[in-house]
């Protein structure tokens, strides 16, 4: 398994041709207090760069933006009655998307733990 | 607002605590502490939150006849407000709009006034410009800090035992921590609480007395937001607005029976029309039946898909544990019950009209 990042403090976890998503722990802090969160369906196909889904804190509403190409396979429900998990484990428990990789080549295009770290300062 | 954003007496105090500095109206301001934004907001539910309320403009007016001339500015009635007494009102334009609100007070030799920190630069020239013969004074060098909850009189009274016995918009002169203070009974929070207004060279210490409070704590732009959206209390440039009249707004209890009847304040026919023949739109709470915050901007429809008006404030309540909002509506759609739908991300969420506040107010009559 492999981990990646993505500029929109996305990370990836890569496991054959399966990625799990979920936001960094650096973006959590920067949202605040998760109150609510939209997410796509099983099933949804999606292309880089897309929306796949908004979160919301106290403070704002931000976009989820597709880091690479593929289509839902699970998402995880208990976000939506319990969106503060995004705080307390979003490298954890509070993954959002099972997504079948489309094209494995723009994985190459994600940041690895040390150029994230370097983004984030 | 291109210039570099000011900084209150209270800037490094808030750094120190740890603060999240943004810009706010020109003014670099906390959002929030490392408490959180909810956190925050229920420590002034349940004890008590200290705001940094600085960038607000203080004004003192002086010369004869304030109360008269203020009438021919504002709908409401200064002629037999008390001395040592607040009242809200608002500035009204030709239009009947609001140009600001604010609060004023008659402090015995002088008027005092709070008016927002976005509309200083409106509302002192609009003043100066309309009240002939007062001395507009635009206050530099005082902080004014905000102390909220229901524990505020124990934080404030430990060090002005004279603060205790006050009343609902009452306000005094009096010593805290060796400073000569103001002290207002009043908030914009829908709880308890007192506004005191410090010279700044005290600020910081008279701030750091109160935080020694074992149930005091200090709280941002943040949790102020939230706290007066849930009192239901109208934020300018958002609720109100150049375009919306007192009546609208359902700011009638600010403008009594003399002054409807009398007018002589600019806009005085199309408030006194409204009040005749009622509005065509009302600001009214809005409790979305789901857990999307429709935020400002948000269209509103009727259950028959038409659109009746448009979110003004919206934003999570931590006490309810949902979304809340306010809006304008069409009064044919204003009652509490009715059910209408907010366009979210081009869906429809399903609403309902409630009446306002969504927390009930918590003053000391």
């Amino acid at each position: 398994m492999t981990t990646y990042y993505s500029e929109d403090h996305e990370w990836i976890t890569v496991d054959g041709d399966i990625a799990t998503i979920g936001i960094t722990k650096n973006a959590a802090e920067q949202l605040g207090e998760i109150v609510f969160i939209e997410q796509k369906e099983a099933g949804d196909d999606f292309a880089k760069g897309d929306e796949i889904g908004v979160i919301e804190s106290v403070k704002a509403a931000s976009e989820i933006y597709a880091p690479i190409d593929g289509e839902v396979i699970e998402v995880n429900g208990t976000l939506e009655d319990a969106p503060g998990s995004l705080n307390d484990s979003p490298e954890g428990d509070a993954w959002i998307y099972k997504v079948k990789v489309a094209n494995a080549a723009q994985l190459e295009e994600l940041m690895d733990l040390d150029g994230y770290k370097a983004l984030i300062g | 607002m291109t210039d570099t954003p000011k900084r209150t007496p209270l800037y490094d105090l808030h750094v120190e605590l740890g603060g999240k500095m943004v810009d706010f109206a020109g003014w670099e301001m906390p959002v929030q502490y490392p408490m959180g934004i909810m956190g925050e907001h229920t420590q002034c539910r349940e004890k008590a939150g200290l705001f940094d309320v600085s960038h607000m403009g203080q004004v003192i007016l002086r010369g004869e006849n304030i109360a008269e001339k203020l009438e021919t500015i504002c709908p409401s009635a200064f002629t037999k407000l008390p001395v040592g007494k607040a009242r809200y009102t608002v500035f009204t334009n030709e239009n009947g709009g609001i140009m600001d609100d604010l609060i004023v007070t008659n402090a015995g030799d002088h008027f005092f006034l709070v008016v927002n920190a976005s509309m200083r630069r409106q509302d002192i020239p609009h003043m100066a410009a309309n009240l002939n013969g007062i001395d507009v004074i635009e206050i530099f060098d005082r902080a004014l800090v905000a102390v909220q909850g229901p524990k505020a009189v124990d934080v404030v009274g430990a060090l002005c035992p004279a603060a205790v016995d006050m009343k609902f918009m009452e306000t005094i002169v009096a010593d805290i921590n060796g400073a000569v203070c103001r002290i207002s009974r009043l908030g914009y929070t829908g709880e308890d609480g007192y506004e005191i207004s410090i010279p700044d060279a005290d600020a910081e210490a008279v701030t750091r007395a109160f935080l020694v409070h074992e149930n005091c704590e200090p709280a941002g732009l943040g949790a102020r937001d939230s706290l007066r959206l849930e009192a239901g209390l109208c934020l300018y440039g958002n609720d109100i607005d150049n375009d919306t009249s007192p009546i609208e707004a359902s700011l009638n209890w600010a403008i009594p029976k003399r002054r409807r009847e009398e007018g002589g304040f600019p806009g005085a026919a199309r408030i006194q029309r409204e009040l005749a023949e009622g509005v065509a739109r009302k600001l009214v709470g809005i409790k979305p039946d789901g857990r999307a915050p429709a935020r400002q901007g948000v269209e509103v429809q009727c259950a028959n898909g038409h659109t009746i008006g448009a979110i003004t404030s919206g934003g999570f309540s931590p006490t309810i544990g949902a979304p809340i909002a306010m809006g304008y509506v069409s009064t044919a759609h204003s009652a509490a019950g009715e059910k209408i739908n907010l366009i979210i991300r081009g869906k429809a969420q399903p609403a309902e009209i409630v009446s306002l506040p969504f927390v009930q107010q918590n003053y000391k009559r």
